[in-house]
């Protein structure tokens, strides 16, 4: 099965033979760097190999649609609950760019003692089960094919359950997974000893499956008051983890450190965050950076968070990372929508590729402030370390509240977050290996007394018993689904309609959610906009509305108001009438007509315009103009009266007359669209001459109920007027 | 993700560490002063290890049950049938010689294959037949 760009992915077809489905490959893929990339009239140091088919930025159209993907990998997390929605915004994420997709889990599965089957609806997250796990990777399988990169698929290997996760993961081709026992004891009150045993045997699969490693350490900056100030903290956790992950076989190209810049504005952020970027990139140099962006100072305003995150990727350039993580701008005001994946990638592509070359221009100082509060922050990290150990250890050190306290340390401010070594879920459920301890698979950690069985096979323990699932997948289990009445047959059941018909409805994250949002400035202040908006929304006969954002632009003269509602209809696509998109003539065809029989126009921006670059564009052969066809152009300049254009018309016997009409108050382009019709009667020429009028703000249907005889919106070109004008002059001569 | 992974922190009825200690950085770097940057990561990466250590030595002579059912996953068993033989091989006081131990001993002595072994366990049948081969010790 492959996807056909002008077809829907088909969920259906995805879950038909599921059973049987083995992912293409394993392990962790980078991208092909490419440090001299030529794309369009430019050169790129700090870019990897294009894609096959994506959407380029929007402003990409001036450039020649090229594309320039970044050397980081991109990555977004997509998690709505439900997995055949999100299958939907994988394939939109990679055309823009993404090439790790992280999936989210449902709130409490850290929790449960084993695996989930089957497809149950999560919240904030879906529940990872083999079943949805195998559905995306082979959706991944063939969304790869179609934009021409490997997709690296990822989720969370923590919680009670961790060695179980990952070894599905490694036999169901899951490529990136967070694993830190750290976030476990101090975030999901999992027992100490469970998830150190527990991490290191899923850790130990992880290296047999080649999936690259992140951490959890930046969960501390968002959960500590002052988020800066556990700056020496994270580097510890990063090194906790990082160093056992090693000790268990882990190679230091598959551990990533995810790391986040601690502040935002109005924090000074760049003093505090580029120092610790610093710090972080020296003591870690053999190992990869994932570098997040910050949520924890994240409000309702996307544009805010964009900011902040754009302040987030150059500290990524100025220093390092590997993989470049995007939060959805709208994540600090309600679970990612499908648009703000887009917007999160593309705003980092854009400021990568936007910074490319820019450590060829600068360099970071030497010595100084910078240098200074870098060094103070890894001895901060030791000294750290050292009470650690003076303590007794980890275990004592988390008992004694050490972690997540909000001093900068050596200070403490007495609220770090204390767990007790006999306490928390899962305590008590560790046992000692005995003597004739075995585990006869592959990919096992610690004491394993095979030779007791076969000394042959102590470096093969699955020679026992024929080989396990890592050798022969087909030995999986699959298990299909469990509950009747929460499982994806019954989700797809209830939006069939919107699957099978021509209905469509508009939605934010699952199909047929109805979701919109409206934008609106009320002239009020804040509590009178709210109110008023909301009241306005439901006139609109919106459903379920809710104020997401909020800001207020003067405290009496107005606040700006971003509200969501459901809208209760569908609409028949099969109804509309969608007139057809401009067609476009071969070059040589355009050349050869005009060859045969010469055309001559003249142009001019009407009215009181000063706006020449739009008619220029078309004209002129240096920007793929018409005179390139051969077509002969006499421009009159701007703000051109309009009887001028018609007269010059008639002294130059021109066959087409070009208009731009810029300026839109009133509605004056159209009017004076009108009066050139009407003026061109008037002179007795409009049966043989053709009016083309164009402009940012012109639509063509309306243009056309001028009088006119065509008129060209934004994004038009000298091929889309070319065409007009030499098919138009055929439709004339067969008329006349 | 930080912002889900966060709500359903339980932050309220956390127990917090009640030391408090003022900024003594100054006094406490005394021995650090004079190292030079290369110095100073070395003893930072020879500390890290050191509190690892003993913790990756508790891991090698440690096994939990979710060890235990990702081995029976890894010997073909779905993970509800994991989950049957690990909690039959806990009740039983097995679980320091392995699961996949307990299902493998089943398996050579009853001259089954391994997946018909477990399944036997997993529908209650042959429990005291593998209690017995792992009281008997290593083979």
């Amino acid at each position: 099965m492959t996807l056909k760009i002008d077809e829907k992915i088909d969920v259906k077809e995805i879950l038909k033979d599921l059973e049987s489905y083995r992912p293409k490959r394993r392990g962790w893929t980078w991208r092909k760097k490419n440090p001299a990339l030529k794309m369009g009239p430019f050169t790129y140091k700090n870019c990897s190999e294009p894609l096959k088919n994506s959407v380029p930025l929007p402003s990409a159209k001036y450039f020649g649609d090229i594309d320039p993907q970044p050397d980081y990998i991109i990555t977004t997390e997509i998690a709505s609950g439900r997995f055949e929605d999100d299958i939907r915004r994988m394939r939109m994420a990679a055309w823009h760019g993404a090439d790790h997709i992280m999936v989210i889990r449902t709130a409490g599965q850290s929790h449960f003692d084993g695996l989930i089957e089957g497809t149950p609806q999560g919240i904030g997250g879906i529940p990872i089960t083999r079943k949805q796990v195998r559905a995306q990777r082979k959706a991944l399988d063939m969304i790869e094919e179609e934009v021409g990169r490997p997709i690296n698929y990822h989720s969370y290997i923590s919680g009670v359950a961790g060695p179980e996760i990952a070894v599905m993961y490694a036999e169901e081709g899951v490529n990136g997974a967070h694993q830190d026992p750290q976030y476990n004891v101090l975030y999901r009150n999992i027992n100490m000893i469970r998830s150190f045993v527990d991490a290191a045997e899923a850790k130990r699969n992880m290296v047999w499956a080649d999936i690259a490693q992140i951490d959890g350490a930046h969960n501390a900056n968002a959960t500590a008051r002052e988020a800066w100030k556990v700056m020496p903290e994270l580097m510890v956790q990063h090194a906790l983890n990082s160093i056992y992950s090693v000790k268990v076989g882990m190679k230091k190209e598959n551990i990533c450190l995810s790391t986040v810049p601690p502040t935002a504005p109005p924090a000074p952020c760049l003093a505090l965050d580029l120092p610790y970027a610093v710090a972080l990139r020296d003591v870690f140099k053999e190992y990869k950076m994932r570098a997040q962006m910050n949520t924890k100072y994240m409000e309702s305003s996307t544009r805010e968070a964009t900011v902040t995150h754009v302040l987030n990727l150059m500290i990524s350039r100025l220093t390092r990372a590997d993989i470049q993580s995007t939060i959805t701008p709208d994540e600090g005001r309600n679970v990612p929508w499908h648009i703000y994946n887009m917007e999160a990638v593309d705003t980092a592509k854009q400021a990568l590729v936007g910074m490319d070359s820019l450590m060829d221009m600068v360099e970071l100082k030497n010595e100084g402030f910078l240098r200074d509060k870098a060094r103070e922050l890894k001895e901060r990290a030791v000294l750290f370390m050292e009470e650690v150990l003076e303590a007794g250890g980890y275990f004592n050190a988390v008992e004694e509240g050490f972690f997540v306290d909000s001093g900068y340390y050596p200070e403490r401010n007495g609220d770090g977050i204390v767990r007790k070594i006999d306490g928390g879920i899962g305590v008590g459920t560790v046992y000692e290996r005995d003597e004739d301890y075995c585990a006869p698979v592959t990919a096992h950690f610690g004491y394993n007394n095979v030779a007791q069985y076969d000394p042959s096979a102590v470096e093969e323990p699955s020679k026992l018993i024929g080989g396990g699932t890592y050798e022969k997948p087909e030995k999986i289990i699959f298990i299909d689904e469990l509950d009747e009445t929460d499982n994806v047959n019954v989700r797809l059941e209830e939006t069939k309609a919107l699957r099978e018909t021509t209905e469509i409805k508009p939605e934010v994250e699952w199909t047929g959610d109805g979701y919109v949002m409206m934008n609106l400035f009320m002239p009020a202040s804040r509590r009178v906009a709210e109110f008023a908006a909301l009241e306005m929304a439901k006139k609109m006969n919106l459903e379920d509305v809710e104020i997401i954002h909020k800001e207020i632009m003067h405290p009496s003269e107005g606040t700006r108001i971003e509200l969501k509602g459901k809208v209760p209809f569908t609409i028949d696509t099969a109804a509309l009438v969608i007139p057809p998109e401009p067609s476009i003539m071969s070059e040589e065809e355009i050349r050869e007509d005009i060859a045969a029989k010469p055309l001559k126009i003249v142009a001019g921006t009407v009215g009181e315009d000063e706006h020449s670059v739009g008619l220029r564009e078309i004209i002129d052969i240096k920007h793929g103009g018409i005179e390139k066809y051969g077509i002969e152009c006499h421009y009159l300049g701007t703000s051109v009266a309009i009887e001028k254009l018609v007269d010059a018309a008639i002294e130059l016997n021109a066959d087409a007359i070009l208009a731009s009409t810029i300026i839109s108050h009133d509605d004056i382009h159209y009017k004076n669209m009108k009066r050139i019709h009407e003026l061109a009667i008037e002179k007795g020429i409009r049966d043989r001459i053709m009016i083309l009028c164009g402009g940012t703000q012109v639509s063509p249907e309306i243009a056309v109920q001028q009088g006119v005889d065509a008129g060209f919106g934004r994004g038009s070109k000298g091929v889309h007027v070319a065409t007009f004008l030499v098919e138009r002059r055929r439709e004339m001569s067969n008329e006349n | 993700m930080v912002i889900y992974a966060l709500s359903d922190v339980v932050k309220t009825n956390l127990e917090v560490s009640s030391m408090k200690r003022a900024d003594d950085f100054q006094q406490r770097r005394q021995h650090l002063i004079n190292l030079s940057d290369e110095e100073l990561e070395q003893r930072f990466w020879q500390l890290a290890e050191k509190i690892v250590n003993p913790m990756i030595d508790m891991a090698k002579k440690h096994t939990t049950p979710s060890i235990e059912r990702s081995v029976l996953l890894r010997m073909g068993f779905s993970s509800i049938e994991a989950r049957a033989i690990v909690d039959g091989v806990i009740a039983r006081g097995l679980m320091g010689k392995g699961a996949g131990n307990v299902v493998y001993k089943l398996a050579t002595a009853k001259n089954l294959e391994i997946r018909a072994a477990g399944l036997k366990l997993v529908e209650g049948e042959l429990w005291d037949e593998a209690v017995a081969l792992c009281q008997g010790g290593a083979k």
